[in-house]
């Protein structure tokens, strides 16, 4: 399955990159914010896609609404500081399937992720 | 600055020591800003609050610490002077940031890109019109702290004064 990991920091790209290699997630693309990621998507094709917020050039929820606007289909877990619940409701407008707050561990990444699929899967 | 926004700060600096670097911090008693600092600053993460509450927010750390705190973080030894030394810290303090500006109740605060600034004895000045806690912290990797600097924007602060005159307006 394809992955590709959306966010400004080199650090939480390897971090999450780890956690998907643990998991049997091989091919995987990363994007420094959303106008890099807007230029490889229609190329690498994600299956999942996991996308800060806070990023310089173009925030994660405005690539969303870019991806989305495209016909992307792919789920999309937003992977983000923002904890707040407005925030989350504004998340999901724009279109992301799940989310999760950074700090976060392997294992309650890796659940967010299977669940996002499994729900994706039966939908 | 009240005791819930301290409070906010010393959770959300545990929380991200212990879940992301798996390592527990002790905060100690905070101080004010000006008085002489418990150790020299060498790397300082900032990162810039905006919104109902304005201000900054400073993660400082004597380069042995944050050497010791950055393999915690990604498993590997970095050159301090190395981008990816200044990545890993500025994400530090975005996480401790994003993570306290939550609990903020009743507040809508953005928070800046972090930049990180790396040197001997480097001082980062504080806005004046706010003010200014240091929190001191120790880790198995030694000592460190988070600066707060804070105001609460006129609006926040008094919501029913501003819609009254919004209103008359």
């Amino acid at each position: 399955m394809k992955v590709m990991l959306i966010d400004d920091s080199k650090t939480m790209r390897t971090i999450q990159r780890n956690i998907l290699l643990q998991l049997g997630f091989k091919e995987i693309e990363e994007a420094c914010d959303g106008q890099d990621a807007l230029s490889k998507v229609s190329a690498f094709a994600p299956e999942l896609l996991l996308v800060d917020w806070n990023m310089p050039n173009m925030d994660g929820i405005t690539f969303v609404k870019n991806y989305r606007a495209q016909g992307g289909k792919s789920p999309v877990v937003m992977v983000t500081t923002e904890a707040e619940k407005t925030r989350v409701v504004e998340a999901i407008k724009a279109g992301v399937n799940n989310y999760i707050v950074k700090p976060f561990t392997p294992d309650s990444l890796s659940q967010r992720i299977n669940e996002t699929l499994s729900r994706a899967k039966a939908a | 600055m009240d005791a819930s926004s301290i409070a906010a700060f010393v959770v959300s600096t545990n929380e991200v020591f212990r879940t992301m670097l798996s390592l527990s911090v002790t905060a100690g008693k905070p101080y004010s800003c000006c008085t002489v600092p418990k150790f020299e600053n060498e790397v300082s993460g900032i990162i810039g609050m905006s919104g109902d509450v304005q201000g900054m927010v400073v993660l400082s750390f004597p380069t042995a610490t944050a050497c010791n705190v950055i393999r915690s973080f990604t498993g590997m030894d970095m050159d301090p002077s190395s981008p990816d030394f200044a990545d890993a810290i500025g994400e530090l303090v975005n996480m401790i940031s994003g993570s306290a500006k939550a609990k903020f109740e009743g507040k809508t605060v953005s928070i800046s890109c972090p930049s990180v600034v790396v040197g001997k004895g480097h001082k980062v000045q504080q806005p004046s019109d706010a003010l200014c806690i240091t929190i001191p912290f120790e880790c198995a990797g030694g000592a460190f702290s988070v600066e707060v600097a804070m105001k609460v924007a006129r609006a926040a602060a008094h919501p029913t004064q501003n819609t009254t005159a919004a209103k008359a307006a």
